[in-house]
């Protein structure tokens, strides 16, 4: 499924979750069983916000026998960020600059 | 950035009133296209693969990754542009124009580099991830 900014907003708008998931952003890939020793939160409740995480696209999961990998998956963020806009106005700018050096340059 | 973001592209276009040998030399020497756009090890070499250097930001080190892809003295222009985990095409086309040169820049193919956007926590998601909070705050 394709996650909506909503549904990303309302995923990281719990803190628990969003301290999961910056963790995942700096550590990689890690267990639930580590993600709950230092949360404060117990294992069932770590894996129900992994859950949420996962549904919003924020995580992917990857089983390996008895155990279940997490990992953040930054690029869930993106429609977040309105790189054409951002990119649209460095370049106009970068135009003005080019044609003031254009106006000084020797032929 | 989802797939239909492949199509989408950033246009920039201006008629100049300068020949396209001097654009030319603007968007090609070094020493020139730093004082319009940034810090470069450019050459105007298909493969040769450089960096643009700007102003490092407290969660990013300022460095595009490129890589010259076309060189057609005086008529085009192209090298990719890798940064913050995002990776996109610039392509400079240069037409003469009555007394001058119409000079078109086009970025696209915007899609996400996998590995930098891995390494997330070098490229400003924190900080992103920070803002957030704030914005949350606004909706709430």
């Amino acid at each position: 499924m394709r996650a909506t900014p909503d549904g990303i907003f309302k995923a990281l708008a719990d803190p628990t979750r969003r301290a999961i998931f910056e963790r995942l952003m700096q550590e990689g890939e890690l267990t639930v069983r580590v993600l709950t020793d230092e949360s404060g939160v117990s294992q069932p409740m770590v894996s129900k916000h992994l859950g949420v995480l996962k549904t919003a696209g924020l995580v992917r999961d990857r089983p390996e026998g008895r155990l279940v990998h997490y990992r953040a998956d930054p690029s869930a963020l993106a429609p977040l960020i309105n790189w054409m806009k951002v990119y649209a106005a460095f370049w106009r700018g970068r135009f003005d600059r080019l044609e003031n050096l254009l106006n000084r340059m020797d032929q | 950035m989802n797939d239909s973001a492949a199509s989408r592209s950033v246009v920039i276009e201006r008629q100049l009133s300068h020949p396209p040998e001097k654009v030319w030399r603007a968007l090609t020497q070094g020493a020139l296209i730093e004082e319009w756009l940034m810090k470069n090890d450019f050459k105007p070499v298909v493969g040769h693969k450089f960096t643009f250097r700007s102003k490092p930001m407290p969660e990013w080190d300022g460095v595009i990754d490129a890589q010259v892809t076309e060189v057609e003295s005086q008529a085009r222009l192209s090298y990719t542009w890798s940064a913050l985990g995002l990776q996109s095409i610039v392509t400079w086309t240069l037409t003469p124009a009555s007394g001058g040169t119409h000079l078109r820049m086009e970025q696209s193919g915007f899609r996400l580099d996998q590995e930098a956007a891995y390494r997330g926590a070098n490229y400003g998601w924190q900080r992103f991830i920070g803002n957030l909070e704030r914005v949350l705050g606004e909706r709430a």
